[in-house]
């Protein structure tokens, strides 16, 4: 009886372990961000687009109003895509657009604007990409909807159908 | 008194070089642990991204502020989550993953005790 308990502890323990590793696999292993957490957003100090003018996040949100931050820049393809969105979202009189120009040239971002017309009400300017990682955001495009000084939604890419629904839906 | 100034201006420059050189093995240090979240299996240093590019700076920035190491990956950590460590720190969630080792490595020792304790017996 007194030979069995050493064996039976060691198979306990093996199952117990093989159970854990077994589980860890069956999760999944590519990276998924968290898009609806309620962040505060950040603080931060920026150049306004194609001025001197240096800018206090603080003055741009203000309470009781939606934002939407959008990081962009005119060498990104799906910034293109996703500009028709965006036009359709600068109708929407509750909500503010704030763009924020990603590592990117003044006079090739004035006629992406040019060409595609300009929803933002404020553009700031991003020149290092350190605004962006404030943000928490991977890359170009990306958005972000405000309320009340907290971010509400993350959209990572481009804005697309849905996701100009979801926004749609969010600010009524 | 004019070799004392000579003097003073080489300690003064070397005394600089060696403060960057501080700065940049920090640097180093904190950007290799940082995983490169748009890169496949790449660290921040490793990684020529725009991110990884971004973080550089930022960590640079955030180390000439004075800012400690922990603080830096206390930061990272607030923004994009415990994945961005590649060494995840002792939480809730990682317990098990630093205590196992641990665990077998006193079980071990308690088995083989045990087995010299009964051959000797």
């Amino acid at each position: 009886m007194k030979s069995k308990t050493l064996p039976t502890f060691l198979i306990t323990i093996f199952i117990i372990i093989f159970y854990i590793f077994y589980k860890g696999l069956q999760n999944p292993n590519i990276y998924t961000p968290d898009v609806n957490i309620k962040k505060d957003i950040p603080n931060f100090k920026t150049k306004v687009f194609d001025t001197n003018n240096i800018i206090n996040s603080n003055e741009i949100f203000k309470e009781n109003k939606f934002y939407l931050v959008n990081i962009w820049a005119s060498w990104c393809a799906p910034c293109r895509d996703e500009h028709i969105f965006l036009m359709k979202l600068y109708k929407q009189k509750n909500l503010e657009i704030i763009g924020i120009n990603y590592k990117d040239k003044n006079d090739n971002a004035k006629s992406f604007l040019n060409e595609l017309s300009n929803p933002y009400k404020l553009i700031l300017s991003d020149q290092d990409g350190t605004i962006a990682i404030e943000w928490g955001a991977y890359g170009v495009p990306e958005t972000f909807l405000v309320y009340e000084r907290k971010i509400i939604k993350k959209i990572i890419g481009p804005i697309n159908n849905n996701s100009l629904l979801e926004i749609q839906k969010l600010i009524k | 008194m004019k070799l004392f100034k000579y003097l003073l201006a080489i300690f003064f420059v070397l005394n600089l070089n060696s403060l960057n050189a501080q700065e940049d093995s920090l640097q180093s240090k904190i950007t290799k642990n940082l995983r490169c979240l748009i890169c496949q299996g790449q660290s921040v240093y490793d990684s020529d991204s725009e991110f990884a590019d971004s973080i550089k700076i930022l960590v640079k920035k955030k180390i000439s502020e004075g800012e400690s190491e922990k603080q830096i990956y206390g930061y990272l950590k607030d923004k994009y989550g415990e994945w961005i460590l590649y060494e995840p720190q002792f939480g809730k969630k990682t317990y098990f993953l630093w205590l196992l080792p641990i665990l077998m490595f006193v079980l071990g020792g308690a088995i083989i005790l045990k087995i010299f304790y009964l051959k000797k017996n």
